[in-house]
Parts: structure tokens; sequence; C-alpha cells
């Protein structure tokens, strides 16, 4: 019994060792590059990046710092694209979700598929392109970032499934002391609701406070650029100007021109990056216990 | 519901039974339309967002010229897909798509259902809380950040990556040039991304077995290995299926960030990163509308093929577990 004990332990040993290396070396050790790049002097980096800076510098986050409009317009931006477009996304889906999870609603089953079509077909990014600059105005428009993503069919299912394991009694209940649906709605299956907001209104925020393609597509006016849109910018450009002076000619030229430097922007992805990461470990929690849940439902 | 509630009414009293109905029929009309009002807002965002672009096919037959808009262009029929069908670009990026998405659905699932059960052999909640979180981490970040993480590896001049392969006295590659390099390193980036948040839904499944099955088989002497073999992964295959029959519907679409971020939209490696959603972009970019819807619809037909053919699937296997 000892012995297969012992051989036991043993075994759950060699897994966390496994995991503890796989960990550090695919998922923590990627971020600590990208921090510790944005920290080391320029000369040091034309050699090449190190996990350990050889020579320690605030460099670029003081050119970042410098003039700061740009950045900051674009966290304006993406703040208010984030949180304003998952408050209104996530209102108007859970209004529709409810009558949805409603059996005595009559529409249910049309508008059902109405909303679930949408899942299965669309017009793809041309028509709607199209559709978003020459017929509704939206482009360098700061609605281009909330109108064409009010409701998404796959989140408006969810709630709809949740809504359907409140006890219908409860809406009964409100309806004999004389509730509107909409009163019923908003004191009575919200406040219970609680879990399967916070989850979706997760995914979404992250939907939107991680989207660049809209940016890249609809916006070419720089004070309406979202953070990501930006970073991609600075990622992209800067090499373009690297090729160009690799490439030979004007690089006298090149060396009074002076390059924002390499650890600028990395610096720049920490800026922008920092605080999905800072709120990311209190999300964490329900992220898991979300997922968890649905998946032993589903 | 409220019907319910009127029609208990009507059991019991019968003589009030013509008004109750005449009741029943206003409160179960007065309901629908205050139902019917809240889904409004959603009804209209569906409409113009998503039903009118539909129509917006119609592009895939005409020759769409700017000043002259959709509905003034010049029909020209199947045209733009005679041609789309006839040049090499149709085969490459809808190979590229496919393959890539069948490449994620066996090595991703393989990756997440081997750690999944990995954590679940470490009896210690602390410890499995601690690599979850770490491995979720990249589905925090966008594919900005990742193109950033995966430059810093692969630029040419600088990336570790090459760093590395000096270090060992092989030659460095210019990874940004090199098509041969890139299946690899876009299965990698998607894998490592989605891993964790994977993983974590078969962690989930697994601790949904009765704990009385291993018991058992603990008491008839089987290894843990074989524990793992004839319960936790038997009990797992549900999952998989449903996931899988999921994937299927979505074979045909690619995740532009993906594509678009980590190759940054480098021409010499569109061999073997271009798929159908940054080609339609690039068509966008360039002005080629018409071709552009075409291979938009195609992708679009295409998909909704493949959704009814997974929920024909599933409905043959489980009837209960079809969409529709």
């Amino acid at each position: 019994m000892s012995v297969r004990r012992a051989k036991r332990v043993n075994y759950v040993t060699f897994i966390n060792i496994f995991f503890v290396i796989f960990c550090l070396l695919l998922f923590v050790l990627p971020f600590l590059l990208v921090i510790a790049i944005s920290f080391t002097d320029e000369s040091a980096l034309a050699e090449g990046y190190k996990l350990i800076p050889e020579k320690f510098s605030l460099e670029g986050y003081k050119v970042i710092f410098r003039n700061p409009t740009r950045l900051f317009n674009a966290y304006t931006v993406t703040t208010l694209q984030s949180f304003l477009g998952t408050f209104v996304g996530v209102l108007v889906m859970a209004l529709c979700a409810y009558p949805l999870s409603r059996k005595s609603f009559k529409w249910r089953k049309p508008i059902t598929f109405y909303v679930f079509f949408t899942m299965l077909f669309g017009g793809g990014l041309i028509p709607s392109y199209l559709l978003n600059t020459q017929y509704l105005n939206l482009r360098n428009n700061f609605w281009i970032y909330i109108l064409p993503f009010m409701a998404n069919a796959f989140y408006l299912i969810i709630l709809r499934t949740f809504f359907q394991g409140i006890s219908i009694s409860l809406v009964e209940a409100a309806k004999i002391d004389g509730a509107s649906e909409l009163r019923t709605f908003f004191q009575i299956i919200l406040p219970l609701s609680k879990p399967v907001l916070a989850t979706i209104s997760l995914l979404y925020l992250l939907d939107r406070w991680n989207d660049w393609f809209t940016s890249l597509v609809y916006i070419t006016d720089d004070r309406l650029f979202s953070l990501q849109y930006l970073m991609q910018k600075v990622l992209r450009e800067l090499e373009f100007i690297k090729q160009v002076a690799s490439e030979g000619y004007n690089v006298v030229e090149l060396d009074n021109f002076k390059p924002p430097s390499e650890s600028m922007r990395f610096g720049m992805c920490i800026v922008a990056a920092g605080p999905m990461l800072l709120i990311f470990p209190f999300f964490q929690k329900y992220f898991v216990k979300g997922l968890t849940v649905g998946s032993i439902k589903g | 519901m409220n019907n319910t509630i009127s029609r208990n009414n009507e059991q019991v009293k019968i003589p009030n039974k013509h008004i109750h109905k005449k009741r029943r029929f206003f409160k179960g009309k007065r309901g629908n339309i205050e139902l019917f009002i809240l889904t409004l807002p959603c009804l209209i965002y569906f409409f113009i967002w998503h039903y009118l672009p539909m129509g917006g096919l119609l592009l895939a037959f005409k020759d769409y010229k700017y000043n002259k808009g959709i509905f003034g262009s010049a029909w020209v029929g199947f045209k733009n897909f005679e041609f789309l069908f006839t040049s090499q670009d149709l085969f490459r990026i809808m190979r590229n798509t496919v393959s890539y998405a069948v490449a994620f659905i066996i090595i991703g699932n393989i990756c997440a259902i081997a750690i999944a059960l990995m954590l679940f052999e470490i009896k210690k909640r602390s410890r499995v809380k601690i690599y979850q979180t770490t491995m979720i981490l990249p589905r925090f970040l966008s594919w900005v950040v990742v193109g950033y993480i995966s430059y810093a590896i692969l630029s040419p001049t600088q990336g570790v990556a090459n760093q590395l392969l000096s270090f060992f006295g092989l030659e460095g590659v210019s990874w940004f040039s090199e098509p041969q390099y890139w299946p690899g390193i876009i299965i990698f980036s998607e894998v490592w991304k989605t891993v964790g948040i994977n993983s974590i839904m078969y962690y989930a499944a697994l601790m949904a077995i009765d704990p009385q099955l291993f018991e058992a088989a603990k008491i008839d002497g089987a290894t843990r290995w074989q524990q793992i073999k004839n319960i936790s992964i038997p009990s797992l295959m549900t999952l998989v299926t449903i996931l899988m029959i999921l994937a299927i519907g979505r074979i045909f679409r690619g995740d532009i960030g993906l594509f678009y971020q980590i190759p940054r939209d480098s021409g010499l490696l569109y061999s073997t990163t271009d798929i159908i959603d940054t080609y339609v972009y690039r068509g966008l970019r360039q002005g080629h509308f018409s071709m552009s819807t075409a291979v938009g619809m195609f992708q679009s037909v295409m998909g909704l093929t493949m959704v009814l053919f997974s929920n024909w699937i599933v409905k043959k296997r489980d009837p209960d577990r079809s969409l529709f």
C-alpha cells in the first residue's frame, strides 16, 4: 500500500512540474519579454531582444508620454466604445431575450428564427461596408463603434436560455400584482440574472476593447483611432521606416530623422494592454465560473 | 402563462366563462404587444445591420461602379463567379481556410483534452486555479498584442527565435518572407490563444463525472491510465462531438485577427496565410467590390451548407441536441 502511494505522489509531482515549466515557458515568458523590451535601452536592442535588459532605460515611456494626445484620444475612444457598447448591447439583447424566453409570447418562434438566421447567413464585409459608408454615413463617425454591434445572436440565445430557467411563477405573481412586462423584466428578471449578465458583459467588453478591425476599415481620422488600431499602426509603420532605412538609400538622412525607438513601440503595447491585464484577475473568477456552469449545463 | 391562470379560473367558474374568455383575449393580446415592443430595438438592429447587407449580395451579380451605386450598376449575371472559379485565388484561399480550420479542430482539441486530463490528476485546487489562470491569459489579449509578442520572437534581426537558432549554431530564418514555416506558426498561435479556455471547458466536464465510477474502477484494480482511457475520455466524447459539429459549421470562416495580425499582411506569405476573410478585406481595400462580394457570398453559402450538414449529423446521432 505504502509503495503504491509513493508512486502516485511521484506521478502527480511530475505533472505539476510539467505544468510549472509549461506555463512559465509558453505563457509567462512572452509577456516578460515584451515588458523587458519596453524597459531596455535602444542601443542594446539593436543586437536583439533580451529577456533581461542589458541596459535599463525608461526612454521608451518618456517618448510615449512626451506627447500623449494621440494615446489619450485612443484611450478615450476605446473606453467609451467598450463601456457604452457593452451597456447598450447587453440591454438590447436582454430586452429581446426576455420575450423570447416566454412560452406564451405569440411571435416567439418567428422572432427566434429571425434572430437565429443571422448566425447562419450574412451579406459579408463588402455589403456591410457599403451600407455603413454610402447609406448610413458612419465612416469616421464614432457611432460606427456602437451601432453595428448592438446585438449578437449567439449571446442573445445564451441569455434567452438562462431566462427560461427562471421560474415562470415569479412572472405570474408579478402579473397578478399588476406589474407591466417592462417592470417585471427590470425588477424581477434582471436582478435574478446577475451571473449570466456578468458573463455576457465581460465577453462583450472583451470583444469591444480588443476590436481593431472597425478602425482599420472605417476610420481615417486619427482622433477616432481605437487603442488597438493605434498600437497596430505604431508596430507596423515604424517597421516600414526601418525597411526603407535598410534598403540603403538616405541612410545619412535617416540618422537625423531619428525614428521613435523600439522600446517605445513595446512600451506602447504595455500601456495599451495594461488595463485589460489589470482587471483580468478580478474578472477571471467570474469567467471561469461562468464557463464551468455553462458547459455543465450544456 | 396568463392563459393558464384564466384557464384555471375557467374550470372553476363556469358561469363567468364568457366574460373570462373576453378578458383573456384582451390580456393575452396586450401582453404580446408589450413583449413585442421589448424586442423592437433588437429587431430593427438585425434588420438594418444583418438583413439589409444580405440584399447587398446583389452586388455579386453586378459590375459595381462607385458613382452609380448598388442599384445603378450594370448586371453582369454570373460573370464574377465565372472569373472566380477559373482563377487560382479561390482554390488557394479555400484550401487554406478549410485546412487551417480542420487543423485547429483536431490539434486544438487534442491539446485541450490532454491538458484537462492532466489538470484533473492534480488534486490541489489552488494549483489547478493558478495553471488555469495562466493559460487563459491570452484570451484577454487582442490579436494586435499577440502580434507584438510574435514579432518580438520572430523578428528577423532582433527576434528571440533567431537568437536561439544562432546559439545552437544554426542559420537564422527570415520568418516574414518564407511561407513554408507559417502553417506551424499559425496553428501554434491559435492553439496558444484558445487552449486555456477550451481546457477549462473539458476540465468542467471531467468534474461532472460521478466520482463513484473512479472509486469502483480503483477497487477493481484499474491503473490511472486505464481509468483515463475507460472513464474520462469516453465521458468527454459527447462534449467533443458537440464542439466539433459546431466547429464544422464555421469551417469556411477564419479569424481575420489571427491571419492578418500575425503574418502582418505580408504578400510573400499569401500562399500559406491567405484565407477567404483576408482576401475579401484586400478586395475591399483595392476597390474590387463585386468580385469580393462574390467571394463573400460563396463563403456564406458554403457556411450555411456546412451548418445544415452538421445539424443533419447531430440529428442523426441525437435528435435532442440538434440546433433546429
